[in-house]
């Protein structure tokens, strides 16, 4: 297979898996209207695991990703975050979003506060941080996505690759325990997939429990522990990489991996 | 490459430096050229152009030239320019803006009393001064926030304490607001509303009184009916502005909200004060408010055209402001709220600063256009500067006839105010021009 944005060896040693409970999603069920996205999830995600969620577009992968944060709200079923059930009680969901962080495909900065600002504003609004230690804090991060130096910048003069670079440190200064990556690749230059990817490995490395939806197949097999395959709103198959991707059980998932692996 | 023929291959072996640019490239004459000249339809436009223009000046200017600036009454301004500049030359009479200037300016206030409103004026500037340019320190905003108290004392006098007591009404409802927040913004809100006009309504009287005998520290008064000129336009211009914007925000918001009682407010309310004129509402301030207000309440009539000009702009304003929140990317309430911050925090921190920049050019047309409205109170009784003062200022018979004066006279100073308003607006847009998307 070839898959050019993956450079760096993992070290697979690092990646340790635990039997604590992270997320608990049962019987879940959502309808946009009277369409029907997410039909009859169940999920546990244990702590330290690294899941890719792949999928044809509109299976529901970017749904279920955002029901975990509560960005898209569930009608039935049961989502248990960090032992907090998401239910439309303000406080959980509050609580939920602070132990959670979200990348997006679009980055999502705020772009009239500099990357410093971005990366500070959650910590002193939400966790009531002290301006300078959360400004230490957000130093931490940028270096280690390895752009401090754009710090008194505005994302509008930063790169694609850069900009979720900053979305990723402005998410970890939030110490979240969770991380939620919603296509974080699809909208950058292929040049640029790379240090994003890298970042991402890093994040893994140490341990972040990590859901990914992404089209980088070389990322999930590198780096992920578990890969779901979506279609229809429906989990269809889900192994580990290695048998996901070199013996497939379900025709949907065998059709699914020689449209994008074929070529 | 062995195919690549010989014949393609190029090196060069010395640079050339750069030339200056042939003359007519450059400067003036290009300019003209291709801005006034570059077609025939262009230069037939540009001639007849400037034939309306000299005809316009050799009009006027003789009109302005012959002005006459010291003269007792109109029919001696006109001996003047006939002796001057001979029998039948028209000449403007700025004598009448000379000996009535005051009036233009003050209305009917009193003049041994003039510098409280030109104090007044004054402190006004430094209260405006840190809100419009945040370079000021910070501090000084804690006088912005007491000036339209200290305003209003200053302007209408009597006794400080009534003053005092509707300061200690907002200190109240702040106060009743920390608490409630604790519980919901909303529930804080309201609570605060309700806290500060039971305040209002039951604390003063006696208070006041009491307060009054004890330390009698007051001004002379002055009725609202002696308001009138410039110091009408501008108390009803700068409350009306400081009042609707906020007012505009909320209902902006409400507009927006998921809940379906506020929602449904705020879509009725700005859409009746928009679907009325605004003459109507002058009306209704004037003349009915009255009769829905307990009998013995007697509501300032200034202030109730100044809250009625505030309900019509924030209308106005709102609607500007709901384009604003409109052109934001979903994806900025989404981060916002993935990254934990609540539904006021994420407007407050987030979306506003954002909806607000796109909204200036919007929101200050607003504000220009209500600041001139203002003048339409003249159909509730009140001496605006434009028709009022002129009337009354041509019922002295010395003066009986001048019309042009009066009008350049106050569009010249409306003109001064506006152009200030729509420059700062251009000024804080380019500040605000960060992102370079």
């Amino acid at each position: 297979m070839s898959e050019p944005h993956i450079e760096r060896p993992v070290d697979r040693s690092k990646l340790q898996v635990s039997d604590e409970v992270a997320i608990q999603i049962e019987n879940m069920n959502k309808w946009y209207g009277q369409f029907h996205v997410l039909r009859d999830v169940n999920l546990t995600v244990n702590r330290g695991e690294r899941i890719v969620i792949a999928g044809p577009s509109g299976s529901g992968k970017s749904t279920l990703i955002r029901c975990i944060n509560r960005l898209e709200e569930h009608q039935s079923g049961k989502i248990i975050v960090d032992g907090t059930e998401l239910t439309s009680d303000l406080k959980n969901i509050d609580k939920v979003r602070s132990e959670v962080g979200m990348v997006f495909q679009h980055f999502n900065l705020f772009p009239h506060l500099t990357i410093l600002e971005n990366c500070t504003l959650a910590p002193i609004w939400v966790r009531k941080v002290p301006k300078k230690e959360a400004e230490e804090t957000a130093m931490h991060f940028l270096e280690k996505v390895k752009i401090p130096e754009q710090a008194h910048k505005y994302p509008g003069m930063l790169s694609g690759g850069q900009q979720q670079r900053v979305a990723i440190a402005r998410s970890l200064c939030m110490r979240p325990r969770i991380m939620l990556f919603d296509e974080p690749t699809s909208a950058l230059d292929p040049e640029m997939i790379k240090e994003v990817l890298d970042t991402m490995i890093e994040l893994a490395e140490e341990g972040m429990t990590m859901l990914c939806v992404t089209h980088e197949m070389g990322f999930a097999q590198a780096v992920a522990n578990r890969v779901i395959f979506m279609a229809d709103g429906q989990i269809i198959e889900q192994n580990n990489p290695f048998d996901f991707f070199n013996n497939p059980q379900s025709e949907r998932t065998k059709q699914f991996l020689s449209q994008i692996l074929g070529h | 490459m062995s195919d690549t023929s010989h014949s393609a291959v190029f090196v060069r072996k010395t640079m050339l430096p750069p030339e200056p640019a042939p003359a007519r490239q450059t400067g003036l004459s290009k300019w003209v050229r291709e801005n006034l000249f570059s077609s025939w339809l262009n230069t037939i436009l540009t001639l007849a152009g400037i034939a309306v223009i000299w005809g316009l000046a050799s009009h006027f200017y003789p009109w302005f030239r012959h002005g006459v600036w010291n003269a007792a009454s109109l029919p001696e301004c006109r001996q003047i320019i006939a002796a001057r500049w001979g029998e039948g030359a028209t000449g403007a009479c700025w004598a009448v803006i000379h000996a009535r200037w005051t009036q233009f300016i003050f209305g009917f206030y009193p003049p041994e009393l003039f510098w409280r409103p030109v104090l007044t004026f004054g402190l006004m500037l430094v209260a405006v001064a840190p809100v419009l340019f945040t370079q000021l320190p910070r501090g000084m905003l804690k006088f912005s926030v007491v000036f339209p108290l200290l305003a209003i004392w200053l302007l209408w006098g009597g006794s400080i304490w009534p003053v005092v007591m509707i300061a200690a009404g907002f200190a109240v409802g702040y106060l009743v607001a920390r608490i409630l927040a604790h519980w919901g913004m909303i529930l804080a809100i309201l609570g605060a509303v309700v806290a500060a006009v039971l305040f209002w309504i039951f604390v003063p009287g006696p208070v006041d009184e009491i307060l009054g005998r004890v330390a009698p520290i007051a001004l002379e008064p002055v009725a609202s009916r002696q308001f009138g000129g410039f110091l009408l336009a501008i108390t009803l211009g700068a409350g009306g502005i400081a009042m609707s914007l906020p007012l505009g925000i909320l209902l902006a918001l409400g507009r927006q909200s998921d809940m379906f009682l506020i929602k449904t407010f705020s879509v009725m309310f700005i859409e009746f004060i928009r679907g009325v004129p605004l003459i109507t509402l002058l009306f209704v301030a004037s003349l009915l408010l009255n009769y829905f207000l307990p009998p013995g309440t007697n509501f300032d009539i200034i202030l109730r055209v100044m809250i009625l000009v505030t309900l019509f702009s924030a209308a106005y304003i709102a609607e500007v402001i709901r384009g604003g929140l409109a052109a934001l990317p979903r994806g900025q309430y989404e981060a916002a709220d993935a990254l934990g911050l609540d539904y006021w925090k994420a407007q407050r921190l987030v979306i506003l600063p954002q909806a607000l920049k796109i909204s200036i050019p919007g929101i200050v047309s607003t504000f220009i256009g209500m600041f001139k409205d203002t003048t339409l109170v003249t159909f509730v009784g009140l001496f605006e500067p434009l028709k009022s003062i002129p009337d009354s200022i041509r019922a002295d018979i010395s003066w009986k006839g001048t019309y042009w004066e009066h009008f350049i006279f106050v569009g010249a100073i409306f003109f001064i105010l506006n152009f200030s308003m729509s420059r700062y607006s251009m000024y804080l847009e380019r500040k605000l021009k960060r992102d370079h998307r």
